[in-house]
């Protein structure tokens, strides 16, 4: 169990949410309503107040590098830091991923090419593999197929539905109302900084 | 020994000045006002210095020299608060290099007093160009590492916050930057260590061979120096950039470029 409890920074929210395993939230609203800020104040990315916890754990009780590997934030444009697409992944990962990879249309040998050579659309298949392959409770998606084609936009849907029916509790920002409707089970609209 | 310049040797250099300002002008490069600004600047401050250290080794007591040599640290501080293209806001700019120049100064200068044994240890012949020759290097080096750690850091903020976010510990996702930070810091002074004597003679062996000492020893007092100059700015250097990492990350992992200017 997510719980949220009247999270804020100085112009953004209060926010209060509860959400169960496997349920999934999109988090609406237009473009600067705060949508961002909302999810990487969850991730504790950005200073915030309030309380969030997870299982009835309170993150300021966890070390924040912990709580962020149950926790993880996906940004919209994640970035590299190393050549090689490996190098972003812990050791192992590639095989136990390979379902999912399949999924989400990306070849074998993806993990050997030089994050350079990768389109928009494969970085951003790949960040949202990357961060499953920390195995979090919670994923906090910002726009996770804004670039994507139709084929592939269904690939990663199927995998985000893969890990809600393990449990994962997903916290979705989108601007498609269809795939809102596909996804979430809930739905938190933004506006102003605050829960409208 | 050579005698020292009197003013016509100086009006002498100082049309070559004059020379270097007009092919700027003819260029249009823009740099003949600042050339001809730092040029009277450079001539106003030595003249200063020159009077105030006479007077100083004048009085034969350790405080005005201690005195001279923090006022020194402060304008080593100012100056890499001013060179950072993207500064720590507040006190920080000038806090933290300043704050380990003196330190890695200090440490240096003892050794150097330790190797060079003046009697007495204040001596300003001694404390006052050692000083200040240690607070040159180590500045430009931490000027150098600070610049480019946030230069960095502005840049790859996306990659240093992927990591982040995937649970790597703000010195993990800070390595690579904190790491190449300080190794441009650091190529300054490697590369007088490396290039002394074969493209360069050094500043303080080329004023002691004018003023008339023995080349061998104008050379072993320069390795010293060498030597000393490098050891501070490695702790200069590494001091700072990783206390500039601590202050632009929080306790709990996060970035925070808002304490960027």
């Amino acid at each position: 169990m997510l719980r949220i409890e009247s999270l804020r920074r100085d112009r953004f929210g209060p926010f209060d949410l509860a959400l169960a395993p496997g349920e999934a939230c999109a988090v609406t609203g237009p473009s600067g309503a705060g949508k961002s800020v909302f999810l990487r104040m969850v991730a504790d990315l950005d200073p915030s107040e309030g309380r969030v916890s997870l299982d009835g754990v309170d993150r300021a009780a966890v070390p924040a590098p912990l709580w962020r590997r149950r926790v993880t934030y996906l940004a919209a444009e994640a970035g590299w830091w190393a050549e090689t697409v490996a190098e972003h992944f812990p050791t192992g990962a590639p095989d136990r991923l390979a379902r999912e990879r399949e999924a989400l249309r990306l070849p074998a040998e993806v993990f050997g090419w030089p994050v350079a050579r990768l389109s928009t659309g494969e970085r951003q298949r790949l960040a949202l593999l990357r961060a499953l392959a920390v195995n979090p409770r919670v994923l906090l998606l910002d726009e996770p197929t804004a670039s994507l084609d139709p084929d592939s936009v269904r690939g990663a849907e199927a995998v985000i539905a893969g890990r809600r029916a393990a449990g994962l509790i997903v916290l979705l920002v989108s601007h498609d109302p269809a795939q809102v409707a596909r996804l979430a089970t809930r739905r938190l609209a933004v506006a102003g900084g605050k829960p409208a | 020994m050579t005698p020292s310049p009197g003013p016509l040797d100086l009006a002498l250099g100082a049309g070559f000045v004059l020379l270097n300002a007009g092919l700027s002008a003819a260029l249009g490069l823009g740099l003949a006002r600042t050339m001809l600004v730092a040029a009277c600047r450079l001539a106003a401050q030595l003249t200063l210095v020159g009077l105030v250290l006479r007077v100083v080794f004048g009085l034969g007591a350790p405080g005005p020299v201690v005195g001279i040599v923090a006022v020194m640290a402060l304008a080593a501080a100012y100056e890499i608060g001013a060179r950072q293209e993207r500064p720590l806001r507040g006190p920080w700019r000038y806090a933290l290099g300043g704050a380990v120049t003196a330190g890695a100064t200090v440490v240096a200068v003892a050794v150097g007093l330790a190797a060079l044994r003046p009697q007495p240890w204040w001596d300003p012949h001694a404390l006052i160009p050692l000083a200040g020759i240690v607070l040159g290097s180590v500045m430009s080096g931490v000027a150098i590492g600070l610049n480019g750690f946030t230069g960095a850091l502005r840049r790859e903020r996306n990659a240093v916050e992927a990591r982040l976010a995937l649970g790597a510990t703000r010195d993990e996702a800070l390595a690579p930057l904190v790491r190449s930070a300080i190794r441009a810091g650091l190529i300054p002074v490697l590369n007088q260590m490396a290039a002394a004597g074969l493209v360069t003679l050094p500043g303080m062996m080329t004023g002691q061979i004018l003023a008339g000492q023995n080349p061998q020893e104008a050379a072993s007092a320069q390795i010293l120096i060498l030597f000393l100059l490098a050891g501070a700015s490695g702790l200069g250097v590494t001091g700072a950039v990783y206390l500039a990492a601590r202050r632009l990350t929080d306790a709990r992992h996060r970035l925070r470029l808002e304490r960027l200017g």
